[in-house]
């Protein structure tokens, strides 16, 4: 198991693993916004929750479909379902990976990007918390879209359908817990309901995304 | 006759042929019986219904509105029902009924939209509000829209019916959880569920009851939308059977060429 | 252990190809899997993998023993040699990869990355995969195409060696290895056509 995730680490971190994609991806976005909003300081204050949590939310959307396609064009995966290693181990490390290539360093990066849109003070912390809490979730609901569509020629596309509406719990609570964090009022309750999130998605959905899988290999 | 029996007698259903026979016997009284009562519950709840006192005639799209809201998420209901029923029995006509009914769920989802649309611009004064009930009803459009793009995308029909039903039961799960997540982010604007509360319907719960008056010609339409609905869903998964069964044909010959 | 297959029935893509197909692997043997072009070769290897669910029959003998060589080696250009067949022994819980660098002239290629290599070159790398599995029972398809004949010779040795160790191998070939084993020919297999009222009636 360990051997996997430091595969996929270090073919992420190497010529052409696309490591820093997604990141990339939630600068242009973090950039861009004021340009289309709107200097005024007040404003991006009161978005700066909001528009981070959904750049993380897309540069992560980005990079799903390179999740399991590689593994799929090069026969890994058949492989890998014949090994002494359950499919479900292997999601959950696939998901991992993407987490530590993709997921991570967005929460890194947040407050830096919140200088940018002049975050209020007290947000950075509940940012960093929501985005660390909630980014593992995006993973491995991303790992389920990514398993059901890994077999289509053009899954790139389908694969946003499909997981978007999954990702709008996640994403509500995860912005909420920062948007109450920079104007000071309570965060237990979306929290709370962020772990939940995370916690359910992070313990059911490898089984799905391995029955699928499975399915796909057929 | 034992109940277990009885219970393979339904499974009899399953059977293509016994399902397309039967089906094409009952589907015309489906049709005449929801066009007599969405004539009926129509005509009587617009033209002999009286204007509600705050809200004007544009309380009549209530006749379209509910009934459709109701159908677009019990639409789905039947694709879970059908999806766990192939995945443990894999029967293929639950499989393709499910396929059958997302079309029609996604219509009455938009149908709910529309209306709702139209009846919020002269109530709240605004097309559409980020309001929790039209809120899930977006994101119950979406999971169709994902669901049906899945079946559309995948060649082999076993593979198909297998992915979308996983999809489907995720997906419940996940569309319970925005209703939450979505009821928890914006309070709204939209009156409770009016229709279906004791209170509302005994009168009871004075605050906002839909009288009688009203309640009658809705029911009727409600009851119609279910017929027309049940009809379009034998129709449509016999089209399903049909289909399914001329791309068995063609497999087949390729395959013995 | 014989991995024994008993009536067997697959399908590809739902239509069933294969049909009343037996036979029996014992330890220390090759079988030479053989038959036209789209007959189910490789839909067979990968049922007996455990890729797919056959339609009806026994397979016995197979679960966790087989080690399954496909068209696609699942070798990733940006790794080195050795790294790719390090992965793939920690994965099946072997550790020395030595003995399959050695088995197909791979040492000097050690520390490229596999993506330099030419399509014969990998071709020996996923076939060196065979070995750091440990399995008992090898399932290869076409596993020697772009090989050139000493390739093909040091692949035939391999397989010599791995049945010498009381292991045993299928093998889905058009070419002669020079191995002695028998041959299975799955052409009389070819499934018929189901009469019309059959399974699911409405369908087929």
């Amino acid at each position: 198991m360990i051997a996997l995730l430091l595969r996929d680490l270090k073919l992420s971190f190497r010529a052409g693993g696309g490591f820093g994609l997604g990141l990339a991806f939630f600068l242009i976005v973090t950039v861009l916004v004021p340009f289309s909003v709107g200097p005024q300081s007040s404003l991006l204050a009161t978005i700066a929750p909001g528009v981070l949590w959904l750049g993380a939310l897309l540069a992560c959307l980005l990079s799903l479909d390179r999740l399991l396609a590689l593994d799929w064009e090069d026969g890994s995966l058949d492989l890998l379902a014949t090994a002494p290693l359950p499919l479900e181990s292997v999601v959950t490390i696939k998901a991992l990976a993407h987490w530590i290539t993709t997921g991570l360093p967005l929460v890194l990066a947040a407050p830096v990007l919140g200088v940018l849109l002049n975050l209020p003070g007290p947000g950075f912390g509940w940012l960093v918390v929501s985005l660390l809490i909630g980014t593992p979730a995006l993973s491995v609901i991303g790992t389920f879209g990514a398993a059901l569509t890994v077999g289509l020629k053009r899954g790139g596309l389908l694969l946003s359908l499909l997981v978007l509406p999954l990702y709008v719990p996640t994403l509500i609570f995860g912005a909420e817990v920062a948007r109450r964090g920079a104007t000071g009022m309570e965060v237990q309750t979306p929290l709370l309901m962020l772990a939940g999130i995370t916690a359910a998605a992070v313990a059911l959905l490898p089984f799905a995304s391995a029955a699928v899988l499975r399915i796909n290999l057929r | 006759m034992s109940i277990a029996a009885k219970a393979n007698a339904l499974w009899e259903y399953a059977n293509p042929r016994k399902f397309l026979a039967t089906s094409e016997r009952v589907l015309p009284f489906f049709w005449i019986s929801s066009a007599l009562f969405l004539v009926v519950g129509l005509v009587w709840g617009f033209f002999f219904t009286p204007d509600d006192y705050k809200q004007g005639s544009t309380v009549k799209i209530i006749y379209l509105h509910v009934p459709s809201a109701l159908m677009a998420i019990n639409c789905w209901l039947m694709m879970l029902v059908t999806s766990l029923v192939w995945l443990v029995r894999r029967h293929h006509v639950s499989a393709l009924a499910a396929r059958a009914a997302a079309p029609i769920g996604i219509v009455m989802t938009l149908i709910a939209l529309a209306t709702g649309a139209i009846w919020g611009q002269p109530m709240w004064g605004t097309w559409w509000a980020w309001d929790p009930r039209l809120t899930s009803f977006l994101i119950l459009f979406l999971f169709y829209l994902g669901y049906i793009a899945l079946w559309e995308a995948i060649e082999d029909p076993d593979t198909a019916a297998d992915l979308t039903s996983v999809l489907c039961i995720v997906g419940s799960v996940f569309a319970i959880l925005s209703r939450y997540a979505v009821n928890f982010w914006n309070q709204g604007l939209h009156q409770g569920a009016s229709v279906m509360r004791a209170g509302a319907i005994t009168g009871t719960d004075t605050t906002e009851k839909v009288s009688n008056v009203f309640f009658y010609p809705l029911l009727t339409c409600i009851i119609g939308f279910v017929l027309l609905f049940i009809a379009l869903v034998l129709y449509r998964t016999g089209t399903e059977i049909r289909a399914r069964r001329i791309k068995a044909l063609l497999a087949r010959e390729r395959v013995n060429g | 252990m014989t991995l024994t297959v008993t009536d067997l029935a697959i399908a590809r893509g739902g239509v069933p190809v294969l049909e009343g197909l037996s036979f029996a692997l014992p330890a220390g043997k090759a079988l030479i899997l053989r038959g036209p072009n789209g007959i189910g070769k490789t839909t067979l290897l990968r049922t007996l993998a455990g890729l797919q669910p056959p339609l009806s029959g026994r397979i016995e003998g197979a679960e966790d023993r087989i080690a399954y060589a496909a068209h696609s080696d699942g070798l990733k250009p940006t790794l080195t040699v050795t790294e790719n067949l390090t992965f793939w022994a920690s994965v099946f819980g072997t550790r020395d990869i030595q003995p399959a660098l050695e088995a197909f002239a791979l040492n000097e290629l050690a520390d490229r990355h596999a993506g330099n290599l030419s399509a014969g070159q990998k071709r020996r790398l996923g076939l060196a995969r065979m070995l750091v599995t440990g399995r008992p029972i090898w399932m290869l398809d076409e596993p020697t195409v772009s090989l050139d004949k000493t390739a093909v010779a040091m692949f035939a040795d391999a397989v010599r060696a791995h049945l010498r160790q009381g292991g045993s191998a299928l093998i889905a070939t058009h070419i002669d290895l020079g191995l002695d084993g028998e041959v299975l020919d799955v052409g009389p297999n070819k499934a018929r056509p189901k009469a019309l009222d059959d399974f699911d009636g409405g369908f087929l």
